[in-house]
């Protein structure tokens, strides 16, 4: 008995921690936006923006790189290399852009953001504001939110687009595919509103969640240290499952149906 | 109107640990009004809840006589605008500057120009002495400067009402000194009211004009510093003296060691 009885209890904590996750989502979004709050807002997607673009280009560079080797190896047997540009683009215009750029903002960005309000919690600022009348969810949490939402699209595409580059790189420069065939067959392969839109519609979905889910957790964390490197790991890990599981319902919706 | 701040009657339960059972105090306007109590009975609990952050299960809380239990966003909002309270470890915002931590609630509730803002900061800093530590970041101030700088912060919307939680623990003697006067001195300049939330007995022995004792989840005894002084109540004595045994008992409660060493055979 007592077991059920804990998971009952393990349930009812979690659909707690869901309510109390929509309400500070609530409270942060339908809050009256404020002039003063746009600079908040830019100096947020300087934060989680502009500095991860490093990791961003990076490896999308790679990654670019690594799929025109691999395809290349495939499609020579084919004597179809001339389908290595279509195929980079439309890998990571649909999937791997807006998933791995997901991934690396959960790890670069989401999980800065708990530690950040995780800390401010502990450390009473978050108490401080209410104490002076100014409400926490419209100062820390809005900004935070709307840069994520603003930032993650933008860097996915920035991914594609040097990755693309990366298998330019790695396709006609050093394997030597026709670089005509590279721009133009992928020029006439992808489609804007199927596969251009689509990854960004997925990147804007993954925007959501992933910071959602880092506000959310340093915003409900234990304030202490041991809590906070929690927060800080569960902001990563559920991120990730969260990015890569709905990535899956995504593609159905979008892909797999005809 | 004679106090500022009234609880009635209070009951505040944390899940299922009961902090608070049908507490009741006042709080007089102009006077500084001090609630000590041993470590972890929930005293800052208890300024989270005139602060009207947490709500009582049962009772009534009351600022200026107006209930804060069950009062909307907007107006309990407006109220804190009237209420500041001075954090444990000041709590001052990291990213920003000691004089932008202490505009901060200036820009946020007010229209006043950036000049009229920098000499009402300079004004309050100069009042807790650190004009000079305008230009520092809250990592480069010591401990008692950046409760000083916090204080600076909290009297910048010139309030009614200051909460102090525990503003000299782990001070050395001189900036325990300093805050000491300070809290006096500000308390009779501006006019305030001030409940001190603390520990330390002498200090708070000296500085208030009513003192409170919590234990054990209520109010066991109240008067000026000469009624606590001779205060009849063992458990007052106890927390006065710091002794290590009484009331309080040393050991928290255990079965006999004996039982504990030897199992069940002796």
């Amino acid at each position: 008995m007592n077991s059920i009885a804990a998971i009952g209890a393990s349930t009812l904590s979690r659909l707690a921690a869901v309510g109390r996750a929509g309400l500070m989502l609530f409270g942060a979004l339908l809050a009256v936006p404020r002039l003063k709050n746009v600079p908040l807002t830019v100096k947020q997607l300087y934060v989680v923006g502009v500095q991860s673009l490093l990791i961003i280009m990076v490896s999308g560079l790679f990654i670019g790189m690594v799929m025109a080797l691999q395809g290349y190896t495939i499609l020579i047997d084919y004597g179809a290399e001339a389908s290595l540009g279509p195929m980079v683009a439309l890998s990571l215009l649909r999937e791997l852009g807006p998933v791995v750029t997901a991934l690396l903002f959960a790890g670069r960005a989401g999980s800065a953001l708990t530690a950040e309000i995780g800390l401010m919690k502990a450390t009473e600022q978050l108490s401080s504001l209410e104490m002076m009348a100014v409400d926490p969810l419209r100062r820390i949490v809005a900004p935070r939110f709307w840069a994520g939402m603003i930032a993650m699209p933008m860097l996915a595409l920035i991914f594609s687009a040097i990755g693309i580059l990366g298998g330019h790189m790695v396709g006609v420069d050093w394997l030597g595919v026709d670089a005509g065939s590279y721009w133009s067959v992928m020029q006439s392969t992808v489609e804007w509103d199927k596969d251009v839109v689509n990854g960004i519609i997925k990147s804007l979905v993954f925007a959501l969640v992933v910071t959602w889910i880092a506000i959310f957790k340093g915003y409900d964390s234990v304030p202490t240290s041991e809590g906070i490197s929690k927060a800080t790991t569960q902001t990563v890990v559920f991120s990730s499952l969260a990015v890569l599981g709905l990535d899956f319902v995504l593609t159905a919706l979008m892909f797999g149906i005809e | 109107m004679d106090n500022l701040v009234e609880v009635d009657n209070m009951t505040f339960s944390r899940g299922d640990r009961l902090i608070y059972e049908n507490v009741s105090l006042k709080v007089p306007k102009g006077k500084i009004t001090a609630v000590m109590g041993p470590s972890g009975i929930g005293k800052t609990t208890l300024l989270k809840l005139i602060g009207g952050q947490l709500t009582p299960q049962q009772g009534d809380i009351r600022f200026d006589g107006e209930s804060l239990v069950n009062m909307s966003r907007r107006r309990l909002y407006a109220i804190r605008r009237r209420m500041s309270m001075l954090f444990q470890s000041g709590a001052l915002f990291t990213d920003m500057t000691v004089f932008d931590n202490v505009a901060f609630p200036l820009r946020e509730h007010t229209r006043l120009s950036e000049d009229i803002i920098a000499t009402i900061v300079a004004l309050k800093l100069q009042a807790v002495g650190l004009r000079g530590a305008a230009k520092m970041t809250p990592s480069e101030l010591s401990g008692g400067m950046a409760r000083r700088a916090a204080l600076a912060r909290s009297i910048a919307l010139d309030p009614d009402l200051i909460m102090y939680d525990e503003p000299f623990a782990g001070q050395d003697p001189i900036s325990m000194g300093v805050l000491v006067k300070l809290i006096r001195a500000l308390n009779d300049a501006l006019n305030l009211t001030s409940i001190v939330v603390t520990h330390d007995v002498s200090e708070v022995l000296t500085i208030a004009d009513y003192i409170y004792i919590l234990a054990d989840k209520r109010v066991i005894g109240e008067g000026t510093s000469e009624q606590i002084r001779n205060s009849d109540s063992e458990l007052v004595q106890q927390f006065l003296k710091g002794q290590a045994d009484g009331p309080v008992p040393f050991h928290y409660t255990a079965p006999p060691l004996e039982e504990s060493l030897f199992g069940g055979q002796s």
